[in-house]
């Protein structure tokens, strides 16, 4: 440890841009300043890749609140069950069922699973891809690699507005008289498939699916340009190795999603056939309805086998985004380097390719030959490897260093333990064998809600924490934001540590209620608790959300270029940069992301040259 | 409408709050000096981080003391099938080489949280990476994940390798998932389940069993799984709608239903429902009360029983399918397998979705046959001539005809093989008839009735001096013509033995 040497304040950055940057005549061109022309082209038909990214993070947050808020709804029947939820029948309506006799109101079962089902499909689709991997791509690809904006601008301005349609077809289906899809979120067929089987497979279907394939659109141009972007847009002197940790996420991201995502859509499109055209691919020898229906020689399998093989690297898709930005927060606010860039850029491409080849440890319980799972049980507990690397790079990343603690350091070190907990609890899964007890019990509610849910929120919210000065040229409020994380590492852990207990109980998941069974009736007290620390948990989110809004506008302000003495280059931009993100040349990238505390200085930024002599690990 | 106003009035409250907070930390750190200010917060969210690392250890070891039941091959959670254990100490296993990292992870983390907490005129140690750490930070991992995978897979592919072609002894049963209920169907004697098509599935017909198959016809359909203890047991799973999961938490066994495509898990429970609640004794937490506001209702172990849920989302009312398992002895199995009674037997035999209606089961013909001997010797041995009198019950005509139905050859057999037996016997045939309709129209049926039966019987080789038939129309009630079943019971065959 070394004392403090003068930080190089960030008017040095300014002049080592002017002396060293790339002069591409952006401003002397007349379209550098076109979209500033009236409020609906700034503001909402926007090509402004930072716009682009407060678009998606504020539709994100909306989804947020309104996903979490009907897990709270579904949360307080599980908790308590006896108690009268007839307060709730001027939002909810009919699906609150009251009884003539007692006056006491309950959430109808169907509407209990189609909450189930849309909390699902809106968290993880609208929350934690649109809204984490959407928001910080676009914001921190072009910055963070020196670019004036995305590849395509356009596409990334259809990307926003195709997710903006889904979300509002996906919203409309929330007030169909069947209400909303209820077969849950992996929409299984027949049950998705037969509106007999189930009055949210009617229209409400039609409308998820129509929806999703939206989604799918808005995620792929999405992805096209985050690829093209990173490839192709990287400022001079930015080679891959040079790259933050979050780019290389969002890169792997991205193609993950391009290569996932149409497989889906193709899951679905048999399945739009099944419906409405009468195809067999995934339905055979049913009854249902007092009917035989004519469907044969189909197998609902294969549309698991569809299904999964998005959505495995779909989970990825999400935490990978997370990791890259909780990578970044905790080096910048423990002024250290990254403990092994290198092995971190392998562990993602690692874990990367893996998600392709895992899909079906989703399914060993299916009725797939048990044979096959052998090798999705072998991949699937690979992955451990590269994901235990991660977190002990993490780890070492704090030793010897010297933590600034903040909302978004906070929430950093707090997604580590989140994914330690929850990753651990993933090895049991992937071994099919404890499978058998486990598969589709709270033991599974309990490990993706923390390792993929409130892990990927974590590093969501360090994300926002930490580059909301970017956004808005404001801060949020440093207090509430840590009151924040206190009472959601806290909260969060009360809510799903406790269903690990249930799930070795086997007691199921997907459950309207528990009093049908006595092997499943002993947890009243704690699915009360439960209910409790959620309906806690959710209020610290609000706080959150007042927090942003209000900061937005009214959060104090940034005065200097770089408030985090960071070395990458986003904040070498002005405080409020305007579209073209540099207002003179671009910035030159001369060494790699992670100089802090190197040589006595606690940090160096990414445009200042190398000294004679001095080593660059980004090479 | 005043909630509502309240709850508004809450909201913004709150809102308000939680702003004037965010100000006020604010000014106090623009007084005090915001370096100031950030390096007390650095020192109290060390702090922070170290006292939820001790609260969240004990919260953790804590809560695995107060739901230790509930841990798998623990005590009252112990397996009740053979392969459960294996399972369990798997999990054990697992969970002894996770929770040692975890607690590693975690002290590691949140003591370096504390201890690295930022300080001033600190910086940091430039510690890029360190080759030798990471290798065995890979190698440890990657070690105990192949021990893992290896116990995983044996005793995976033990567990769900099938008995079909192995020659072993099992006993196979099946569970048909439907919304929103269990059907469970046994071989029945002949131990093998008969055939289905589910386009035969109708309401008397739940599993679309098709009624021409043998093997179908001594299936039954039990309301409780009884299954002897210690007996290999291979299920056959199906569904008729949508996906099902067939799941016996106690006996660790879970496999989807699926329509179109059957699934099968074979397991041995290993101890009956009894053995299981005598266990349960042992722990003072089932001997409390099943209902805890009445201390005199049975303690919990005594009402203990195994279960069979649905862990595969069917719709609306999942969570409600469940059916009893009862793990019994050998012998309770076997009074119990006498009590059952055939499904076709009991529901569908001769109604109208008996495609076998017109004929008799070999079992029928057999009973029928002893019957009908058993009504003979009586008849032989009786003194007085209205005792000689045998009523033919399964003698019946086409309504209002002399037809004979196709069901009363077999009745007619009989009495063919008994006259052979008995070379020297003369029978008279009689038809009756009840009081409805002419009294001449009657006489003339009852007598073309009787007739049908004596041209039976000649046809079949029975001298015709041995027979004569006559019809007494209504004359000859053997019951009241004033109720129906009185009525029917007028309407009658019977031959009377002349000589013997």
């Amino acid at each position: 440890m070394a004392t403090v040497t003068t930080t190089a304040p960030a008017v040095q950055e300014e002049k080592l841009i002017e002396e060293l940057g790339f002069d591409d005549h952006f401003h002397e061109h007349e379209h550098g300043d076109k979209y500033k022309s009236n409020f609906i082209t700034k503001y909402i038909f926007s090509m402004d890749h930072k716009i682009i990214a407060r678009q998606f993070l504020i539709t994100g947050m909306i989804w947020a609140i309104i996903g979490a808020g009907m897990s709270i709804i579904f949360r307080m029947q599980l908790g308590f069950p006896e108690e009268s939820m007839a307060w709730l029948r001027p939002l909810l309506g009919k699906w609150i069922e009251i009884n003539p006799d007692t006056g006491v109101g309950t959430l109808a079962p169907e509407f209990y699973y189609a909450l189930v089902t849309m909390h699902g499909t809106i968290i993880v689709f609208f929350v934690l891809t649109a809204g984490l991997s959407g928001t910080f791509s676009n914001l921190l690809i072009p910055l963070q690699l020196g670019a004036r904006d995305m590849a395509s601008p356009f596409l990334n301005m259809l990307s926003y507005w195709f997710f903006f349609l889904s979300s509002v077809i996906m919203f409309y289906s929330l007030f169909l008289s069947t209400g909303p899809f209820a077969g849950g979120w992996v929409a299984y067929p027949p049950l998705s498939a037969l509106p007999q089987a189930s009055d949210g497979s009617g229209t409400g279907m039609t409308l998820w699916t129509l929806s999703l394939v939206f989604f799918v659109v808005s995620v792929a141009l999405g992805g096209v340009n985050y690829v093209t972007t990173v490839l192709n847009m990287r400022t001079k002197g930015m080679n891959m190795w040079r790259m933050p940790l979050t780019i290389w996420a969002f890169f792997v991201t991205a193609i993950l999603a391009l290569l996932s995502f149409p497989v889906l859509v193709s899951g679905f499109l048999l399945l739009m056939f099944d419906r409405g055209m009468g195809t067999s691919f995934y339905l055979s020898e049913i009854f249902i309805g007092g009917q035989a229906l004519d469907h044969v020689g189909g197998s609902p399998i294969l549309y698991q086998h569809l299904f999964w093989f998005l959505g495995h690297p779909e989970v990825y898709i999400i935490i990978l985004p997370a990791m890259g930005l909780v990578s970044e927060v905790l080096s910048v606010h423990c002024r250290k380097p990254i403990f092994g860039y290198k092995a971190m850029v392998f562990s993602i491409l690692a874990i990367g390719f893996l998600s392709f080849i895992v899909w079906a440890h989703h399914m060993f319980m299916s009725g797939v030959n048990p044979f096959i799972s052998n090798f999705f049980v072998i991949f699937t507990l690979i992955i451990a490897v590269p994901s235990a690397v991660k977190v002990f790079n993490w780890i070492s990343t704090m030793y010897k260093a010297n933590i600034r603690y903040n909302a978004a350091s906070l929430f950093a070190i707090g997604f580590v333990s989140m994914f330690i907990s929850g990753g651990l609890t993933g090895i049991f899964l992937g071994n099919s064998a404890i499978d058998i007890q486990m598969h589709d019990t709270y033991f599974v509610v309990a490990h993706f809600h923390i390792v993929m849910g409130i892990a990927a929120f974590f590093g969501m919210f360090a994300g926002v924490y930490n580059w909301f000065p970017k956004m808005f040229g404001r801060y949020m409020n440093d207090t509430l934001g840590k009151i924040h994380f206190w009472g959601t590492i806290v909260g969060a852990y009360a809510i799903f540590w406790p269903m690990h207990y249930l799930g070795m109980a086997g007691v199921p998941r997907r459950y309207y209620r528990f009093d049908n069974f006595d092997t499943f009736s002993h947890f009243a007290t704690m699915n009360q608790f439960i209910t409790i620390a959620a309906i806690l948990t959710f209020g610290f989110q609000i706080l959150m959300v007042i927090n942003f809004f209000y900061s937005i506008w009214k959060g104090k302000k940034v005065t200097t270029q770089n408030p985090w003495g960071a070395t990458t280059i986003e904040w070498t931009t002005p405080v409020r940069p305007g579209h073209g993100n540099w207002p003179g040349k671009l910035p030159t990238v001369q060494r790699w992301a992670y100089d802090y505390g190197k040589n006595g200085r606690e940090f160096i930024p990414q445009v200042e040259p190398l000294k004679e002599g001095e080593g660059d690990q980004g090479h | 409408m005043s909630t509502g106003l309240i709850i508004i009035g809450c909201l913004i409250l709150i809102v308000i709050v939680v702003v004037q907070i965010g100000k006020v930390t604010e000014l106090a750190a623009k007084i005090r000096g915001e370096e100031e200010v950030q390096l007390e917060s650095n020192r109290r969210n060390g702090l922070l981080m170290l006292v939820f690392m001790v609260v969240f250890l004990v919260y953790c070891v804590w809560s695995a003391m107060h739901y230790k039941n509930w841990m798998l091959g623990y005590g009252p959670h112990e397996a009740a099938s053979a392969h459960g254990g294996v399972l369990d100490s798997l999990f054990n296993v697992t969970l002894f080489f996770t929770g040692i990292v975890f607690i590693i992870t975690h002290i590691a983390l949140f003591w370096f949280a504390y201890k690295y907490h930022g300080r001033k005129g600190v910086i940091s140690t430039f510690i890029p990476h360190d080759n030798k750490l990471e290798i065995i930070w890979t190698a440890v991992p990657a070690v105990v994940m192949c021990f893992l995978v290896i116990r995983g897979l044996v005793a995976w592919n033990e567990v769900m390798g099938d008995v079909s072609d192995s020659g072993e002894d099992y006993m196979e049963i099946e569970a048909t998932g439907s919304q929103f209920l269990w059907y469970l169907r046994y071989p029945g004697p002949d131990g093998k389940l008969g055939a289905r098509d589910y386009k035969m599935i109708t309401g008397k017909n739940p599993l679309g069993q098709d009624w021409t198959d043998d093997k179908n016809l001594d299936d039954f359909q039990p309301n409780d799984i009884v299954l002897p203890v210690g007996k290999k047991i291979r299920v056959r799973i199906t569904a008729r709608d949508v996906l099902h999961n067939f799941f016996l938490p106690h006996f660790r066994v879970k496999m989807d239903a699926v329509p179109g495509m059957p699934t099968y898990f074979v397991f041995t429970p290993i101890k009956t429902t009894e053995e299981y609640r005598q266990e349960l004794r042992k722990y003072p937490e089932y001997q409390q009360p099943t209902d805890p506001k009445d201390p005199t209702s049975e303690p919990l172990w005594k009402t203990f029983n195994y279960e069979l849920a649905c862990a595969e989302l069917c719709g609306k009312g999942h969570f409600s399918m469940r059916k009893l398992v009862r793990i019994v002895s050998e012998d309770e199995y076997n009074a119990w397998l006498k009590e059952q009674q055939s499904y076709y037997m009991s529901s569908i035999r001769g109604s109208d979705e008996d495609p076998r209606k017109d004929e008799l089961l070999g079992i029928e013909i057999e009973q029928r046959k002893q019957d009908f001997n058993l009504a003979v010797e009586k008849a032989l041995a009786a003194e007085k001539a209205d005792e000689k009198i045998i009523r033919l019950n399964y003698v019946t005509f086409e309504t209002g005809s002399a037809n004979l139905t196709a069901l009363s050859k077999y009745e007619l057999d009989n009495i063919v093989a008994t006259l052979n037996k008995f070379p020297n016997m003369t029978i008279e045939v009689a038809g009756h008839t009840d009081n409805e309709g002419e009294d001449a129209a009657n006489l003339f049926l009852s007598d073309n009735r009787a007739k049908a039966v004596y041209n039976y019987l000649t046809g079949k080789g029975i001298l015709q001096s041995r027979l004569t038939a006559k019809g007494y129309g209504e004359n000859r009630p053997i019951d009241t013509n004033d109720t129906e079943e009185g009525r029917a019971k007028n309407r009658r065959t019977e031959f009377q033995i002349l000589t013997q």
